[in-house]
């Protein structure tokens, strides 16, 4: 799909112009010009009083078509760090077998730095085929090595779709790998489909943090790549009967210009990956104080959780940024959601809407935060956690 | 050194919402920033220009309106500003602009090359190390404290989940920066008559000697099949009463959906 403007249409009345939100119109010649920054978002076409602006249903035909039909199979990128898989390669390999199903073709993972045992295990997770490469040159993550072996592979194998997690692993090397191939990129999609007529792929993502969703096609290209976000696609089914095939691959001619020269990590015992914790319990300004995270790790403690924050509470300098839920810190998806505090500013809506459940804590009863909660409870979060966390401990025989 | 730091101009997103019935955006007056993160990109070059010296070179892909966005980085350090506007640049996604960026910047040169972590309409994350590619170059990505810069060599700090890695490279090199870096200064008196005087250097394709087929919409290898408004989530509940009653319906709900 793409817009234009009618030029024997326009009057050149720039209604459209400030309908934009991309600034993407402006007068040439009289008439509006629809220039780069357009984003397809159709609001122009609402408001134009002459329908001078129409929207092109199929898109300009490609001059790079490719034998698009040589490329075949659903690859998934299985992220390790430390040797162990990420559990969001569990999750691609789980939408991974339904397209793969769909399109009568086999799901691969990809594995880099780990050994045969793991790969075992991606094979129960639902994978018919492991590329393993156990070279230890790729056991830590490096940008130059790993976007020139997976590029390599997929040129020799030619799989249709390959999919990552959008951790900060992927969404660093794998842009390098779609720029090099020549291929379409969709980070963070939250629905991928086979489009039923052209078997290709429709994925789906957020726009504008989240105030809108995109479907995207990356129709004249392969293969059609995208990033899915940790906990957003359910796990396969596990299987230890499952067998498959694992084809070692080597890494020789991999050269790298960046080094890692040390790897520190900043997580107190509390604070478990916020992309991979099932439950999160977030603090804001309403904290009013430091001592208010106290409260919040206690409750996290009982229900086995991380601890989040608003950007409020970042800046008071209550807790670092790498706690930082929102526009400009991380977009999480726990099963649980506690927002304490929070007045639920939409920056920080963005980064946490899709949680399974929502729990909102806040003094206020016109505050935002309850307009996205599943449960609001509208109190002082000084006397409702203190209670909560004794009856959970309770309910738990804590 | 020479620096370039990517910008782009963005509408600011808390202020955009869709209309369900129409499923168009509706936008009334959303005032257009420059993305938060290219704030703390330019500063990075700034501060590394005002140490060692050399040139901080601004550099953005948008309609004639980006200008506004290449003049205020000026008036907050940066010393030149290049625009790329063209018709043929419309529709680009993030390979398309990834390719056209590149392009320009292998005519400017640069020792280092700056990128938001991602853009705020957007919020891809792929066009700095897209661009990286496009130059052959290494990048290293959500950079948050830079150790040390001499001539060709870079040691940086990049942020993961679980804590950050050291990360050394040669130049030259594109990174890619999150808030964490730095704060960015506001515009100052000096900067904000410069940001009036300087002639802004206008690049189109043939400037840049870019393969036309690369460009815009023909060039992109993904297309936008439609956009719609979120499905919003049925079964909220306020709960009301006291703290001790709230706590105990809480407790209720969580044990039935069997979370507790
Ligand atoms: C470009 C940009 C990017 C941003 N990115 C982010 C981001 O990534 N993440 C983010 O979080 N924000 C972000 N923000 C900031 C955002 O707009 C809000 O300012 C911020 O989220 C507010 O944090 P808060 O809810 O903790 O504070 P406030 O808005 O001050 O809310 C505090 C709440 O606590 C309640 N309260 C007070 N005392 C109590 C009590 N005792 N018990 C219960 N409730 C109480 C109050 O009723 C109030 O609702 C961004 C802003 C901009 C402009
Ligand atoms: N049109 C553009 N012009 C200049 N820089 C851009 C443009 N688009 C993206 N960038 C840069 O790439 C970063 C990541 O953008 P994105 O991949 O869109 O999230 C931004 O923070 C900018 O530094």
């Amino acid at each position: 799909m793409y817009i234009i403007v009618k030029p024997d249409k326009c009057s050149g009345c720039e209604t459209c112009i400030a309908s934009c939100p991309y600034d993407a119109i402006s007068i040439s010649s009289g008439v509006a010009f629809i220039n780069e920054y357009c984003q397809l978002c159709k609001a122009c076409l609402a408001v134009c009083p002459e329908n001078a602006i129409v929207e092109i249903e199929d898109t300009p035909s490609s001059t790079h078509t490719l034998p698009l039909t040589d490329f075949k199979g659903v690859w998934v990128f299985a992220e390790q760090r430390g040797g162990k898989t990420a559990s969001v390669s569990h999750e691609l390999l789980g939408i991974g077998r339904k397209l793969s199903s769909e399109l009568q073709t086999d799901l691969s993972a990809v594995l880099f730095g780990a050994g045969d045992s793991e790969a075992d295990e991606l094979i129960k997770w639902g994978a018919d085929k492991v590329y393993l490469c156990t070279d230890t040159i790729l056991a830590d993550f490096n940008d130059d090595t790993y976007s020139g072996l997976l590029s390599k592979l997929i040129s020799e194998y030619k799989p249709a779709i390959v999919l990552a997690g959008a951790t900060p692993v992927s969404r660093s090397f794998i842009p390098r790998v779609a720029a090099k191939l020549k291929t379409g990129l969709t980070a963070d999609c939250t629905s991928l489909e086979i489009d039923k007529k052209t078997k290709n792929l429709l994925q789906i993502r957020p726009a504008f943090g989240g105030n809108i969703m995109a479907a995207i096609l990356c129709p004249d290209y392969r293969p059609q790549m995208a990033t899915v976000r940790p906990r957003v696609m359910k796990k396969g089914e596990y299987d230890t009967g499952r067998t498959g095939e694992i084809i070692h691959v080597s890494a020789d001619n991999l050269i790298s210009r960046t080094k890692v020269l040390d790897t520190i990590k900043e997580v107190s015992e509390l604070t478990v990956n916020l992309h991979e914790a099932d439950v999160i319990v977030a603090g804001g300004r309403g904290l009013g104080d430091v001592k208010g995270f106290k409260l919040l790790e206690e409750l996290a403690a009982v229900m086995g959780g991380a601890i989040g924050a608003s950007r409020a509470a970042v800046d008071e300098g209550w807790i670092p940024y790498s706690h930082q839920v929102g526009q400009t810190g991380k977009t999480v998806c726990p099963k649980i959601y506690f927002a304490c505090g929070i007045s639920g500013a939409v920056q920080h809506l963005v980064g946490m809407q899709s949680s399974d459940i929502i729990i909102a804590i806040n003094k206020n009863p016109e505050a935002p935060i309850f307009s996205v909660a599943t449960y609001g409870i509208v109190g002082d979060l000084y006397k409702i956690l203190p209670l909560l966390i004794k009856k959970i401990k309770e309910a738990k025989g804590l | 050194m020479k620096i370039i730091v990517c910008i782009k101009q963005v509408p600011d997103t808390a202020e955009v919402r869709i209309n369900p019935e129409t499923n168009t955006l509706v936008r009334e007056g959303v005032p257009s920033i420059i993305n938060p993160f290219d704030l703390h990109a330019l500063e990075a070059g700034v501060l590394i220009k005002e140490t060692m010296g050399g040139k901080v070179t601004v550099l953005t892909m948008g309609p004639p309106q980006a200008e506004n966005a290449l003049r205020e980085a000026v008036s907050m350090g940066a010393d030149e500003a290049v625009l790329l506007s063209d018709r043929a640049f419309a529709g680009s996604d993030t390979w398309a602009t990834a390719y056209t960026l590149a392009a320009a910047i292998k005519k400017i040169g640069a020792d280092i090359i700056f990128c938001g972590k991602q853009a705020i309409d957007g919020d891809t994350a792929q066009v700095g190390p897209e661009t990286a590619e496009f130059l052959n170059i290494p990048h290293i990505a959500y950079v948050r404290k830079i150790e040390e810069v001499k001539e060709g060599y870079i040691r940086v700090q990049r942020l993961m989940d679980d804590g950050y890695d050291i990360v050394e490279s040669s130049l030259p090199v594109l990174l890619t920066v999150v808030k964490e870096l730095n704060v960015p200064r506001l515009p100052s008196l000096k900067g904000k008559m410069a940001a009036k005087k300087t002639v802004i250097t206008k690049m189109g394709p043939s400037e840049i000697e870019a393969d036309e087929n690369s460009l815009g919409l023909n060039g992109s290898p993904t297309k936008v099949k439609n956009i719609f408004a979120p499905q919003s989530k049925s079964g909220r509940m306020m709960i009301d009463g006291a703290p001790e009653e709230q706590v105990s319906v809480l407790i209720e709900e969580l044990r039935g959906l069997k979370c507790i």
